[in-house]
């Protein structure tokens, strides 16, 4: 045995290391809404659907291999990454009096929410979309919900929010929340989203 | 001949225009750093930046952690991307319509974990978002899932 077959020996594994290539596992996670979720593996010509919580695939020079992970595994493997994952964005409506800018008794109990939901993030971005019900003619309702935008803009600006976390944007009457003809006076359309991210 | 080459020169020019206007389109402010540990740095046209949290990403930058590092980002649509230590994950390709939520989001793990919930952009078309690994690619429906690519 010569130091030249122990080199051709040493060449051989490190050639097997190679060919092993970079290993790469995905694993599909429960989906928290309890939606039907699937994530499809594509390489080259075959691919492979993962469809069933904790549904693992590991990827090789050799090709893919299905495995069943679990709970223990994954937060093994991927619990840094996991720990690292943003909070959901928070969506919230307020509701506003027929024709005006000005938010309901009820909605006003809704900013405390929104305000709990910004405390927990370390650095928050605001999106606020205004809408309106169908009276009236477009201009006058793009006007006005861009109006109820920049009110809720304000009142979050009173309780400390920066102006400049804050995107308003005005929809009119484009976007009902509830279907209805023109000129109707729906309560639930007379609305402002809030999406906290 | 005669009759293929303007076809390809009118290819190449529809190209060069497409591209021109995604460039237009690409995005400056595509998504934001929510969570950061250890070290995070972000490579942006050839620049090195601090991953801080509060960071405004752009399309193509590329985030990469150290051996302690982690970073979580919240992108336009909500999507939300998640890496651990050790990893280079490129925003490749992020296009969004807030209002329409049609869209098209690429990014790609190089190397470490990932850990991934989609947004809207997924939510509309379950083409319209990919992760790539070196030897894959990953459509996204509706969907949470983690990825590693270990070198």
């Amino acid at each position: 045995m010569s130091r030249l077959a122990r080199a051709a020996g040493l060449f051989v594994a490190t050639l097997l290391v190679a060919c092993a290539g970079p290993k790469e596992t995905i694993v599909l996670l429960p989906n928290a809404a309890g939606q039907e979720t699937a994530v499809t593996v594509t390489q080259g010509e075959r691919q492979v659907v993962l469809s069933q919580p904790y549904a693992g695939a590991r990827l090789s020079r050799s090709g893919a291999e299905a495995f069943p992970s679990n709970v223990q595994q994954v937060q093994t493997q991927y619990g840094a990454a996991l720990a690292a994952q943003p909070l959901p964005p928070a969506q919230f409506t307020l509701f506003f009096v027929e024709g005006k800018d000005e938010f309901t008794d009820e909605s006003k109990r809704v900013v405390d929410t929104v305000f709990a939901e910004i405390a927990k993030r370390p650095v928050v971005d605001v999106i606020v979309i205004g809408h309106t019900d169908t009276v009236g003619n477009d201009a006058l309702n793009d006007a006005l919900s861009r109006q109820r935008a920049d009110v809720v803009r304000a009142a979050f600006a009173a309780r400390g929010l920066a102006a400049d976390k804050v995107v308003t944007i005005g929809r009119g009457k484009r976007e009902l929340a509830v279907p209805t003809g023109d000129g109707v006076a729906e309560p639930r359309n007379r609305r402002v989203e809030i999406l906290v991210r | 001949m005669t009759t293929m080459l303007p076809r390809r020169l009118g290819r190449v020019l529809f190209v060069a225009a497409a591209s021109l206007g995604l460039c237009h389109v690409a995005q400056a402010d595509v998504g934001q750093i929510k969570v950061a540990s250890g070290q995070v740095s972000v490579e942006r046209k050839g620049q090195s930046l601090p991953g801080r949290v509060g960071l405004v990403l752009e399309a193509d930058d590329v985030l990469r952690t150290g051996a302690d590092g982690s970073v979580g980002i919240t992108m336009r649509d909500n999507s939300l991307l998640s890496a651990g230590p050790n990893s280079i994950l490129s925003l490749e390709h992020f296009e969004f319509d807030p209002t329409t939520s049609d869209g098209r989001f690429d990014a790609r793990l190089r190397r470490g974990t990932l850990a991934v919930v989609s947004g809207r952009i997924a939510k509309k078309s379950p083409q319209a978002m990919t992760v790539r690994t070196p030897s894959a690619v990953l459509g996204v429906r509706g969907t949470e899932f983690v990825v590693s690519v270990d070198e």
